[in-house]
């Protein structure tokens, strides 16, 4: 019997798929964030380069590790865990010493992801979990600032970052002397606003020129990443507007009632990592809500928590917390925002059902 | 904010001393019921009224002792306060639901143990609040550890299903999620200056 020429292809739904995978949408934020580094390494120099390098390496490593461990197949594929690093290392101040950096990189991504069951399970942004760890573990490097498009950056590191493993950082303050011989102020735009009652000129703000963490300096460039992002349909900008807007909102109220004692909207909108925040790291897929509502929500948590850790709680910046608060608060948003199912009965009507029978 | 005013006071205890993400008080029932928010937030409910009703009490209590400088019996007083406190709760809850006075089983009696309401009456006390400044700590108290609860309850629920190693399964997750979630609390630290 000669075999059939035609062969019927049998195969389950769904028939058409959309061509983004997890690997494709993780590799266009890694994409989307390169300038962001790029733009580190060249105000802070060799610091921040070996910063990102070991960030990543590191959580890379842990996931393969445990992986291994596991006797499961290595899940450090899928790209997720190179973004988990990028972040992590981008909201570092650019003086931390590189031991502490992979302790945290480590613990962010063994305790906020791995435990927790992978990509896909972890309730909290991986990122975010290596910084309060390092912000709780290391509080003095943590607020050690060093000032941006210092001379001598290509050549050699900012003496802390090499502090030997286990060590108090070394201080900096010799090479600070050297390197901006007319003073350093040490300080963030953010802390010099909170403490000092000192506001920072836009434009810098916007550029980036200014001291703060390696990656959150710039908000325009951090921005305009972002918007690649949504235009490609990768990141939920609903999130992203939504925190900027509540954010703006809230600080400009309160501006309008004592404008000497409180920063601009515009300030409080472009200084400190609200924009790295609100772009990269409150959008993660896995632990924001999932509803429509529910991330609108979500967003207006988070923009009113980091005005109101921002302008009075002990701290100058919040956007940390409030991000990882609204992770927390996530499950319970979605839950409560629950869409009503097309042809189901509301409460409303069910309570009037009941009353009429 | 005044560090006298109401509002400070509640706030203080609902979010920047949480009894349970900053004080750690109060962790057995924190880690036993918060498995599910069908019966986090009765639990958190029932110990807002045994904690006003023994704030209440105690702040009686503490007058009596003070006037007759017994201090001494302060700690077995307070504790004798808060089990008939959680005795009238028991039977109300008995009472009016079954269902949820089965769900909470052994919890519910053990609101008796529970060091959060023993630590809240005596913080109201070495602080010297007043009446009024005694309900609101214990009110923010209260609502702290259901705030608390329901938060870790919504997370052990969205990570039911999740594929979590055999070594962090059960009280290990919980005890690390109460971990995370007490990092995240560490935000508010300061608040109100």
């Amino acid at each position: 019997m000669k075999a059939s020429p035609q062969h019927i292809e049998l195969r389950s739904s769904p028939h058409y798929r959309a061509p983004d995978t997890v690997d494709v949408i993780m590799r266009n934020v890694v994409y989307a964030l390169l300038p962001v580094c790029v733009f580190a390494v060249y105000l802070f120099g060799l610091s921040a380069l070996a910063l990102l390098v070991v960030c990543v390496a590191v959580c890379v490593g842990t996931e393969h590790l445990f992986c291994v461990w596991a006797g499961k197949r290595s899940t450090v594929g899928d790209w997720s865990v190179v973004i988990t690093g990028l972040l992590l290392a981008l909201t570092l101040p650019p003086a931390f010493p590189l031991w502490m950096a992979a302790v945290s990189a480590f613990f962010g991504v063994a305790v906020g992801k791995i435990f927790f069951g992978g990509l896909g399970y972890n309730v909290m942004n991986p990122a975010l979990v290596g910084r309060a760890f390092a912000q709780a573990a290391f509080t003095l490097p943590m607020t050690t600032w060093s000032p941006p498009r210092a001379p001598g950056r290509f050549t050699e590191f900012i003496p802390s970052t090499l502090t030997r493993p286990f060590m108090e950082p070394v201080s900096i303050d010799q090479w600070l002397d050297r390197v901006v011989p007319d003073g350093f102020a040490g300080a963030t735009p953010l802390a010099l606003m909170k403490f000092a009652q000192t506001p920072t000129d836009l434009m810098p703000l916007m550029v980036g020129t200014i001291p703060g963490c390696a990656g959150e300096t710039s908000a325009l460039l951090i921005f305009i990443c972002g918007l690649y992002l949504i235009f490609r349909k990768m990141m939920d900008g609903r999130i992203t507007f939504s925190i900027l807007l509540t954010a703006f909102l809230l600080s400009g109220l309160f501006y309008w009632v004592n404008p000497d004692v409180y920063p601009d909207p515009l300030f409080t909108l472009f200084s400190g990592g609200l924009m790295l925040g609100a772009v990269f790291m409150a959008t993660d897929m896995v632990a924001s809500p999932e509803t429509r509502l529910g991330v609108w929500v979500y967003g207006i948590l988070i923009g009113v928590l980091v005005v109101i850790i921002r302008l009075f709680g002990g701290l100058p910046e919040g956007v940390m917390y409030a991000i990882l608060l609204g992770n927390a608060a996530s499950p319970l948003i979605s839950r409560v925002t629950q869409p009503r199912i097309y042809g189901a009965a509301g409460k409303k009507r069910k309570k009037k059902e009941n009353n009429a029978s | 904010m005044d560090h006298d005013s109401l509002m400070f006071i509640f706030l203080n205890a609902l979010l920047i001393n949480n009894l349970v993400l900053a004080l750690f008080l109060g962790l057995c029932p924190f880690v036993g019921v918060s498995s599910k928010i069908n019966t986090a937030w009765p639990m958190g409910l029932a110990v807002i009224v045994v904690m006003l009703v023994a704030s209440v009490c105690a702040y009686g209590i503490n007058i009596l002792l003070v006037h007759f400088e017994i201090e001494y019996l302060r700690l077995i007083s307070y504790i004798a306060v808060i089990a008939s406190a959680v005795q009238l709760v028991e039977m109300t809850i008995k009472k009016f639901s079954p269902t949820l006075f089965r769900l909470l089983g052994i919890y519910l009696p053990l609101i008796t143990t529970n060091c959060a309401i023993l630590g809240m009456a005596l913080f109201q006390t070495f602080d010297e609040y007043s009446f009024t400044q005694s309900l609101a700590y214990s009110l923010g108290a209260g609502g702290g550890f259901m705030l608390a609860l329901v938060l870790m309850a919504g997370l052990r629920e969205r990570l039911e299903l999740a594929n979590v190693p055999d070594v962090a399964t059960s009280a290990a997750i919980a005890f690390m999620l109460a971990g995370l979630l007490s990092l995240a609390f560490m935000g508010f630290a300061g608040l109100g200056g």
